[in-house]
Parts: C-alpha cells; structure tokens; sequence
C-alpha cells in the first residue's frame, strides 16, 4: 500500500484539473483511499508537486529491424552520447537511435510508462519482440504494417474482403501486434518497380487495387474485429511538396470511419512542386476539426540531429537524392519495405523552420487536445527526449515568439504562428501526452488515475520553466513501484508486452498457407511468434 | 517421431523446411537438409558430458566457480564467439561483457566485420531473400561461392528457385560470377568475370565510373577488359531487379572495408535506373543474430569494448585477432566458435597462455586446450531457440532431441549470477 498526497492531480480522463487529491495504490493498481488502513502504508508527500498518469506514446520507432539497422549504420551517432552501467542499469549508447536499455529507461526518466513501436514488418515481428524483451521500464507494443501486404491486395482485388478480415485477425495475432499499420498504401509495393503512388486512385502494380482501396478495406476491417486502436495512417505523397490536398482527400476518403493519421506535420505541406515549401497547416487543421472520426499527432521537428526511417521505401530514397546522406533500404517479401536515412534540422533552413512551424501550427489549430498527440515521430524529426521542449512551446507563448525570432527570415514571412497566442494548460498538457494517446489506443487501464487504472504515476515538481519540470520528474512509479527517482533509474522494471488476439474463422489457415507457399521463402508453421517469446504480456480485449 | 519445417542452425541459409525422424532419442533421418546440414544433426551428441576443469572432470557447480575466478580475476576478459548460438544466449554474453567490463567481438569479425563498416560508411541497398527468389531477374556472386559453401542457396532463393515474376527459375535469370577462380558456383554462371587477385575495389571502381560516364584511358583493369564490364554494367542497368551476394573474397581481401563501401556505392547508384540489392552471405547459421543483439544492445555490431563501463567500438582495437595477436586479454571465455582452429598463428598461440573457457557443444580445438570445458546442447538439434538467416529474417530453432546438457543461456545466466554474488 502505497499513498500519494498533497498533490495537485491532473486527471483528465476523471475530469480533475488539479485539485489536490489522494492516490492510492496497491498492487500494481490504483485503488480506492477511502477506509484505507494508514498505519504502515508507505506515504509520498506531494505537496507542491503536478501528479498525472505516466505518459503513453502513441508513436514512436524504437525497435525491431528498421530501428536496429539505423543503429548499426550510424556510429556517429553514439560515440558521444553513452550511458555508464550502474548496479541496476545496463549501459548503452546512442542519441537518435539509442539502444534498447537506454530506450526503456530515457523514457521512464522523462515520466512515459507506456510506448508503441510504430512499424513492424510482419516477418520480422520476431526480432521486434526480442528487442522489445531488452526494452525495460515501459509497457509497450507494436504496431504491424499492412498496406502494402500481397495478401491483402489479392483479396481486395478479387472482391473477397472478408478473408482479409479473417487474414488481418490471424496476422495480429500471429505477430502479437497491436494495431494495423498503413504507410504510403501500395507506394511501398510501387517501389519495388523503382515507382510509387502520387494519387489515392492510382494503381498499384500487378495487383489492380488503389491506394483508396487499401485504406477503405483496412478501415472497414478495424471495425469489424473491433480493435482496440483505430487503423493507423502514414499517408501517400509524405514529405512532398502540396500533399496536403492528398492528406485531406484520404481524410475524405474514410467517409466517417476512424482512423489515426501519423506525424501529420509531414503530411500538410502547400505550394506547388518547385516554388518552395510553404505551411498549409490552416487547411489541414480545419479538416481535422471538421471529422471527428479522425485523431492525429503531431511529429514536431526538433532542430538538431535525427535518423528519418520508415516503411515508406520510395520516401527515403527520395531524401537519399535530396540530402546526399548515406541511405539503407530493405524490401521485404510480399509485405513492405523501408528505408532509413540520417538527417539535420536546422533553424537556418528555410525548408526545415517551415516543418518546425507546421507542427506548432497544427497543434496550437487543432481545437480538440483529446485528438492531436505531441510526438516527434522519433526518430524521425527528432529524438523522443525532446518532448519537453515541444510542452514548453506548447505552454509558453514567449519563448515560441523567442524561438520563431530565430528561424529562417523567408520562413517567418508571413507565417501564422505569431498569431496563435493558444498556450496549453498543464490539463490539455495531460491530455495530448497521456489520456488522449491511452484513449485513442484504447487502453482502459492507462492514461488515468481512476480506481483500476495501472498504477503508472508521475510526480513532478511545479516549475515556472515546463522543459527542466517534463524533463526531470521527482518521482515515476510504474506498476505501483518506484522506478524513477529525481531523474534517475532507481529500478530496472520489465514492463508488459500489450498485444491483440481477435478470434478468426480457422477456415482462413487454408488460404494463408497456400500464400505462404506462393509468397515465401520461410514455412507458415515458423512464422507466428509464440506467447512464450513474451515474458510478461497483456493481451488487450476486441470490442 | 516426423518432425517438419525443422529449421536447419548450420549456415545462414537457416533452410525451415528440413524433415527429421527421430526414433529413441536419436536422429535416424534427416530429409532436404544439404550435406553440411545432414551432418550436423546425425552428429549431434545426446549423451552426458562432464564439465572440465584443467582437464578434470567435475560436476556444474565447481566448474562455474572455475570459470568465474578466471573471469573476475581478469584485467581485461574477452568474449568470443556467439556465431552458432542462439539469439538468447547472445543476449546474456552481451549482458556479463557489460558487467565484467569485458571486451566482446563475434566471428564477423574475421569474415563480414568490414561489410558493417562499409555499411556504416555508405548505407546499404537490400532486401529479403524472397525478394530474389520472385523479381530478381540479374543475380551475380562476388567472392563468394555457395555451391559449396550455401549449397541450398541457389534452389531456395536465387538461382533455380521459381517466383512469381521469374516463372522459369534458372531461365528467367541472367547469373554472373565474379572471382579470382572458376569456383563450383562459377561453372554455371552466364558470365564469369576472374579478376586477379586483389583487384575488386579497381574493378568495382571502374564499374562506378562507367556508371557516371567517364571514358576511361585504359583498356583493362583487374585482368578484366574494359568492354567486358561495360557490357555487364549495361546488363545491370537494364535488368528488372539486380542483386550483388558477396563473400569473403571481398570483405578479407586487400581494401577489406574498402571494398565493400565501392561495391555498396555501386549498387545505390545503380537504383537510379533499376532496383538494385546487396546481399552479405553470411557463413555461420546465426552470425547475423550475433550482428543484431550486439547492436540492439550496445549500438555496434561487433568489436566492443565496456572497460569504460559503457561500449566502445573500435575494430582493430577491440577485435579478438587484434587484442589476442597484442596479447591485450589475460582471460578468454568462448562461445560457440572455435578461434584455434580458425585464428592466425600468433592470435591462436596466445589463447595457449591465458585461461579460456569454452562453452561449446563440441570439444574443438580451442576446447581441447582450454582451462575450462562447459559442455552445452545444440540450438537447433537440441535446444529450441532463435536465429537470423543471412537477410536478418529471425527463425525459430527447434529441439528435435533431448539433450542432458544445459544451454549456453542457462550456463551464461549461471556465470553471471556467481559474478553478480562475487562482486555483491
């Protein structure tokens, strides 16, 4: 029994805007305080302390193959930013692409329990969960990519949608993922032709299927097994000049379904090819506002160094031509692909300070905090450590005028941002860091402090300045343990794998191993990841 | 007992659709399998082995305490290895190199260590196996030579094998070998090219500047003419789908790393008018693993050094050859792998003057001189696991018998718990 008191809590999922309240916790769990025994119950005074759930990311790469081969190409990236093991902490190295250890315990220090790995290629799901199994602190999971999947493209193709149902239940559980993934629908497929899709109509090559298609089917899908999460969408035409008009046609597209669109800064960009990047951050925010059947995050680019990796094959090798940076791609067999590629923002870049404004721009547009998530879309347009600096931005109207002041004159010409005088209250604060991201996935036990939720607490001091408070948490308990004290690894935690089963027609067995037999160059039988691969796991129930 | 799509732990094939009778606890059959994956099971021991200590029988416990005394009263251990292990057991060397302040290389080292680093200077165009076996329409082998080496490679993923867009298999493909030899794989091959020996990095050179339309003043480089690769370029860049497997022929050859930044350069030009791969052929059946719990756990793939507490990576520092040849270790534990065998003279003969501890289901070389012999089961014959083939695809290994001795995880969880005891 354990009891935190005198805090100001800031639970927006229970409507408390922090009022000073009580929590207690036993067993892992949050409990009720009433007719608690006191007498030997270890006590936490919080007084002058925010109390909120720990943090639950909604994005972020921070496993599996992709992830892994970043770190193995990217010495440079680690030589300078290393961690000494200590008694209960192992060592590592890395800043954008840090190892598994330092993953786990960078973001239990920054007060986050709870991260989704948010790409896995099914083939290699294995690999994904054994880095996972190295990732300590966090509760965590991964996200499977689909929409680019041979399988599913011959269903929609020959009119069969529901045995793609029947495939994306067993997929899921097969793979213990958590969500369907769709990057860049059928552009992924494309590039294995050196192509891609621009439009949601295209074709995608030998299969006679459209981008549109894909989305439609998945998004369907989602709802018929009642997944926890909602499809999760990297649109087509990422990173391009004008995509914001495909970006809000795909929103369109879904005619009411939900769907989470990813890192939406790299999907709302105007202009027209050759005249230069500008914000259309105002359109796609108002597309947003208008469809409440979509949720969003942000991808804030945080100047400095990053590693853009992703599933989208055809947009890395795009940057490999644009940046001259080293490049490393994988196509994977009858799924996806993926591509990885080093990368700097910088302030004085007029290219990149318009992607710095768009994230604030659609954060600070965006009316609804309960649908827009704060994410770097690690480590992508920045490392997850960040996070702070973009809630001080979030909060503090002055030191983003300080920060636009130093950008790119031709990027702060007529940009919007001076005008957004928004700042966010450490409730909204609340929201778009913990109970928005746990609510989008679906997770009932996270992202609050109500009687059941998992006891994943952060405690942090009251600061004027909200980067040194996001940054350097007094107290993190997770699983109603304290793992993290004043900013520093008290504990090494294994968290829990969180994964979907839902039930599928065995009948549907038949089909995928005569795919298997077409598509593969492994057997059916040593595809699936057994339970037993995951040594402390959830499975999070259908609807 | 049948058991199927057994997946064989030899090479970096890892073949998953291996048939094995087992009757009694013995293997009776082995169906599919190559001839180096067939001897592996039929060769798997299942009787009880004793752990050694100075030649000495003697039971587990005082054997772990042996091996922990050489360890902990080491200046500077060094763990070797973890090629032929699973990924499981790779974990937990890595974690007791963290907690010695170990140094920690694998067997890449001394056959694909340079294409990590050419991957880390240049990137690396490639893909999966499948992606061969069903679009690939050019395949050339550069140093290396899998009809004796990856004798399945060929009718699996490469050659022969049929897929959706090359029907016909061998037809729908244009095959090129590239060696200082005719090799066995070579015989086959549409186009040969033999190089002299040493000359890959001009070679591939030339084939970098033909690409950028440079008109070149001689008329051949490598023992090669220059209109030779200018044909074969233009085949390159007319192909469908390329891909460049390439061996130890080019990774251990003068330029080493060298060699494979230019070859790795090559192949991501060349996307500028087809798509085009590169492949390492891995040698040892979970090498690749070894490449990626290395990374996933300290950021590099091999040559890792922890004295400072946390991992540093210098190849030629940190390397087994290197520190063993400067006589830098004063203990060795060795997992899965055989350096007496394999090492150069000098890097051999001093592992004959430091305590070694061997973990290894079979008594090699390296075990026969050992201070310390931990006998272990066989991932993959007799111990279930998991491996990665040569594109980094992970598979399960299966336990097809049972095995009386324990696995180099368990040892390895044993060694670090006695260290941690130690040390407390």
């Amino acid at each position: 029994m354990l009891g935190i008191i005198n805090g100001a809590v800031y639970d927006p999922q229970n409507g408390i805007d922090g009022e000073v309240r009580e929590v207690w916790v036993e067993d892992g769990k949050i409990v009720a305080g009433g007719g608690i025994k006191r007498a030997g119950a270890e006590i936490i005074d919080a007084t002058g302390m925010v109390i909120m759930p720990g943090g639950v990311d909604i994005h972020s790469h921070i496993v599996g193959a992709k992830v892994n081969a970043g770190r193995k190409f990217r010495p440079e990236d680690h030589r300078d930013h290393v961690r000494s093991r200590t008694t209960v902490a192992r060592s590592g190295s890395g800043y954008t692409v840090p190892s598994t250890f330092l993953t786990g315990y960078g973001y239990a220090e920054m007060g986050y329990t709870t991260v989704m790995e948010a790409a896995t290629a099914p083939l290699v799901a294995r690999h994904t969960h054994e880095e996972l199994e190295d990732t300590p602190m966090v509760d965590k999971g991964a996200y499977i990519c689909m929409g680019n999947n041979h399988f599913i493209m011959k269903c929609i193709r020959d009119g069969h949608p529901e045995k793609a149902r029947e495939y994306v239940a067993w997929l899921l559980g097969a793979t213990k993922g958590y969500a369907i993934k769709i990057v860049n629908p059928g552009g992924v497929e494309n590039w294995k032709w050196g192509k891609n899709v621009g439009e949601l109509d295209d074709e995608v090559i030998g299969f006679d299927v459209t981008p549109r298609e894909i989305i439609s089917t998945l998004a369907w899908i989602n709802d018929e097994l009642g997944l926890p999460h909602v499809p999760h969408i990297h649109c087509i035409n990422l990173g391009r000049t004008g995509n914001a008009r495909t970006t809000m046609e795909t929103i369109d597209s879904l005619g009411g379904r939900r769907a989470h669109f990813c890192h939406l800064q790299f999907l709302s960009y105007g202009g027209e090819p050759g005249t230069g990047l500008r914000s259309a951050a105002a359109e796609v925010a108002r597309a947003v506002n208008e469809h409440p059947n979509v949720t969003v995050d942000v991808g804030q680019v945080i100047f400095g160094e990053a590693t853009t990796m992703t599933s989208d094959g055809p947009l890395e090798y795009r940057l490999h031509k644009l940046s001259g940076n080293k490049w490393l791609n994988d196509d994977v067999e009858g799924e996806t692909g993926g591509g990885i590629v080093p990368m700097g923002y910088r302030r004085n870049n007029p290219v990149n300070a318009v992607q710095w404004l768009i994230g604030l721009e659609l954060s600070l547009l965006i009316d609804d905090p309960w649908r827009v998530f704060l994410t770097t879309d690690h480590p992508n347009a920045g490392p997850f450590f960040c996070y702070p600096q973009v809630i001080k931005l979030l909060m503090d109207r002055d030191y983003r005028a300080e920060m636009f002041e130093g950008i790119h004159r031709r990027a702060r010409k007529g940009a919007l941002l001076p005008e957004l005088d928004r700042e966010y209250s450490l409730y909204e604060i609340a929201v778009v860091t913990r109970a928005g991201t746990a609510r989008a996935l679906g997770l009932k036990n996270k992202g609050h402090l109500g009687v059941g939720a998992d006891a994943d607490v952060t405690i942090y001091r009251k600061l004027d300045d909200k980067e040194a408070m996001f940054a350097k948490p007094h107290l993190v308990l997770k699983d109603g343990q304290v793992i993290v004290r004043d900013g520093g690894i008290v504990r090494e935690h294994q968290g829990r794998t969180l994964y979907v089963a839902p039930p599928y027609d065995a009948g549907i067995e038949e089909d995928i191993r005569a795919h298997f037999a077409d598509t593969y160059t492994i057997s059916f039988d040593n595809y699936p990841v057994a339970p037993e691969c995951l040594s402390r796991s959830e499975v999070i129930p259908c609807a | 007992m049948r058991m199927e799509n057994v997946v064989c732990p030899f090479c970096g094939c890892l073949c998953d659709d291996i048939v094995v009778e087992v009757r009694d606890n013995a293997i009776t059959a082995v169906k599919r399998a190559c001839a180096n994956g067939r001897s592996l099971f039929l060769n798997t021991h299942t009787e009880a082995k004793h752990p050694t200590v100075d030649g000495r029988e003697v039971e587990w416990p005082e054997a772990i305490a042996a091996a922990v005394d050489h360890l902990t009263d080491a200046a500077s251990p060094l763990i070797y290895g973890l090629s032929s292990t699973a990924t499981e057991a790779q974990r937990k060397a890595i974690a007791l190199a963290d907690l010695l302040g170990a140094s920690i290389d694998s067997t890449s080292s001394v056959c694909h260590g340079p294409t990590s680093i050419g991957i880390q200077n240049q990137g690396e165009p490639t893909c999966t196996l499948g992606e061969v076996k069903h679009r690939a329409d050019m395949v050339i082998f550069w140093g290396c030579n899998p009809s004796e080496a990856h004798i399945r490679h060929f009718a699996r993923y490469s050659v022969s094998a049929a897929g959706s867009l090359t029907p016909r298999g061998r037809k729908d493909r244009t095959v090129v070998a590239v060696d200082v030899r005719p090799t066995r794989s070579a015989r086959g091959a549409d186009i040969f090219l033999q190089l002299r020996p040493g000359s890959d990095y001009e070679v591939l050179t030339t084939l970098r500047a033909l690409l950028k339309g440079v008109t070149l003043e001689v008329s051949e480089v490598g023992g090669v003419r220059v209109s030779r690769l200018a044909e074969l370029l233009e085949r390159m860049k007319c192909c469908r789908f390329g891909v460049i497997f390439f061996g130890m022929g080019v990774t251990q050859t003068g330029g080493k790393y060298l060699n494979i930044t230019e070859l790795l350069a090559l192949v991501a030009e060349l996307n500028a008018h087809t798509r085009f791969s590169a492949m390492a052929m891995r040698g040892h059946g979970n090498v690749a693993g070894a490449d990626c719990t290395l990374t996933w756990q300290t950021g590099y793939p091999f040559a890792i050094n922890f004295a400072r507490g946390y991992p540093q990576y210098n190849p030629g520092e940190f390397t087994a050859v290197d520190m063993l040849a400067r006589r830098e270790a004063d203990a060795a534990l060795i997992i899965a792998s055989d350096p007496v065998a394999h090492f150069p003279l000098l890097a051999a003969d001093y592992l004959k003057h430091i305590p070694a501890i061997v973990l290894d289901p079979e008594a090699n070389l390296t075990a026969q001189q050992a201070r310390v012999v931990l006998p272990t089961a066989m991932y993959g014959v007799s111990a279930p696991g998991t491996a990665y083939r040569m594109d980094n695809v992970p598979l399960p290994l299966k336990q097809v018998v049972e095995s009386p001795q324990p696995t180099d995880e368990q040892v390895l969880d044993w060694i670090i718990e006695r260290v941690k005891t130690c040390s407390a």
